[in-house]
């Protein structure tokens, strides 16, 4: 207890605990079970990745990106790789683009698993979590496969990939796409339909599309409130605009448009979505270089872009200015998950101290990436 | 719309807080005076046809060769498919700018980020306070000159 006064009690929350997902610190201000606010607190792993950056090469920062959301380093690589190969101004093979995008979205789908499982579990539901994690062991193995890590990849470098994919990749991703949809159906009978999960998320927390621009929210979070806005259709990069999919939004199926449940049911959607790309791209696969041919020493010109990318939490962005150096002379580094979070003093108010936790998980933030 | 016809219709409407418009950047940016960064903003998230309802992004950026301290806000339209960038320079010694808060929220913290990492100073912040780093932190450092401490209370940094 941090303090108390007549008619409130402040509680701090975190930063360790186990329904803040990493070390975040909620200070909250309670009246009875009524959360009357809550203050966020953040920058437990502030590791500087923005200075480390400026004292790096182009190349050296790539293991870095791994490390802002651990749970999608694919798609992290990836965003920073576009950044660079922006300002070099450089073509990727067509078969580097294809396994960026099998990568990008394998990683995807394994992200949301993560998100659906421990989400399942701050709702006090472990079997699915342990559903989850069963399943995202293939897409582990996989990548384990491919470039012999587990959760921080460094496969998509500047340029292209690192390697190619090894025998026997295409055979095994595609057991694993013709086993995942049954397992889909199988978590909404037994998580996503179920009358007391429905009952403590439906209604709970409704984001606004106001609110949602206002404060910047991204990805699945922001298509939960209705807007369908996907940077994969809006800004195709690789070969996103050659493919077929659907950008799921949120219908208010169970409650208002943009509840709790809405923001948890896209990732279950965007899961399918993505096997579904992963399958049109091992059709598209062909003979190719994995890489293009770039200098060992990178000296992109002066000048500064922007470039973003549709990541499993929302717009990843690296603002990137360079001056003719090898090292970059700024990196900002824009994470989905640190506008998603600010939000939450906003939702907050006002609801039972339990579905503060409901708020977090169905946001879905990851800490490493607010607190770069 | 193309940055051009944007900074044409920001020349027209404030007319003498335009400085520059750069188009070799991407997405293109637009100078500023920092005093007029809130109307500037404020009219560009509510004109018709401009609506930049998103602030994706408010960097700041140390130009210590030409002493200066830059903000750096990138917008952008879902309805419109268009980004822009806006900067304020400011003076590096004593950095100040008005907060742009009251128009888009997420300012909130993407500013006490700027002001704890860079030591700029947003003029009218409901809650300025160090967001990333400890709160009796000294220095800023994402600024080029900025020196590690060799101790911070009973660690070696």
């Amino acid at each position: 207890m941090a303090g108390t006064d007549e008619k409130f009690m402040q509680i701090s929350m975190g930063p360790q605990h186990p329904s803040t997902h990493g070390v975040l610190r909620l200070l909250v201000t309670t009246d009875g079970e009524v959360l009357s606010g809550v203050k966020p607190y953040i920058g437990y792993l502030h590791r500087g990745l923005e200075k480390i950056a400026e004292r790096l090469t182009y190349p050296q920062f790539t293991p870095f990106t791994d490390r802002l959301d651990y749970l999608a380093a694919m798609n992290c690589n990836l965003a920073y790789a576009m950044t660079v190969e922006k300002l070099l101004n450089v073509e990727i093979p067509r078969r580097a683009q294809i396994l960026r995008v099998i990568m990008a979205e394998l990683n995807r789908i394994s992200s949301h698993l993560i998100s659906f499982g421990s989400f399942s579990a701050d709702m006090g539901a472990f079997t699915p979590f342990l559903f989850g994690i069963r399943e995202r062991e293939f897409i582990n193995d996989l990548f384990e496969m491919t470039c012999g890590a587990r959760l921080t990849y460094n496969y998509i470098r500047i340029g292209g990939v690192s390697q190619d994919i090894p025998e026997g990749f295409i055979d095994k991703t595609r057991e694993f796409l013709d086993y995942f949809p049954a397992k889909i159906k199988e978590y909404n009978e037994l998580l996503s339909f179920n009358a007391i999960f429905i009952k403590r998320l439906a209604n709970i927390a409704v984001i606004s599309p106001e609110d949602a621009f206002d404060y910047g929210v991204t990805g699945p979070n922001l298509r939960a409130s209705g807007i369908k806005w996907d940077l994969r259709r809006a800004e195709p990069y690789l070969i996103y605009n050659e493919l077929d999919f659907d950008i799921p939004v949120g219908k208010g199926e169970m409650g208002k448009v943009g509840d709790s449940w809405d923001r948890y049911m896209m990732r279950i959607y965007e899961m399918e979505q993505s096997a579904n790309i992963v399958r049109q791209c091992l059709d598209m696969l062909e003979a190719g270089d994995y890489t293009a041919k770039i200098s060992k020493v990178l000296k992109p010109p002066a000048g500064e872009v922007y470039v973003r990318a549709e990541n499993p939490r929302g717009e990843l962005g690296f603002y990137l200015i360079s001056d003719g150096s090898a090292k970059p002379y700024r990196l900002k580094i824009r994470a989905p998950s640190f506008a998603n979070l600010s939000i939450i003093t906003k939702l907050a108010r006002g609801v039972m101290m339990a579905d503060l936790i409901a708020i977090i998980g169905s946001l879905d933030i990851i800490l490493p990436e607010i607190d770069r | 719309m193309e940055p051009k016809k944007i900074y044409g219709i920001l020349s027209e409407k404030f007319s003498g807080k335009m400085k520059q418009l750069q188009e070799n950047t991407f997405p293109a940016s637009i100078f500023v005076e920092a005093d007029a960064v809130v109307d500037v903003c404020r009219f560009l998230k509510k004109e018709d046809g401009l609506e930049f309802l998103s602030l994706i992004c408010l960097s700041g950026v140390d130009l210590k060769e030409q002493n200066k301290m830059a903000v750096v806000y990138h917008l952008g339209s879902m309805k419109h498919k268009h980004t822009i960038s806006i900067k304020a320079e400011l003076d590096r010694s004593n950095p100040h700018i008005p907060t742009v808060e009251s128009v888009w929220p997420v300012a909130d913290w993407y500013e006490r980020e700027v002001y704890d990492l860079f030591g700029v100073i947003f003029d009218g912040h409901s809650d300025l306070r160090r967001i990333l780093m400890p709160e009796d932190w000294e220095g800023y450092p994402m600024r080029k000159d900025y020196v590690y401490p060799k101790r911070y209370h009973t660690w070696d940094v």
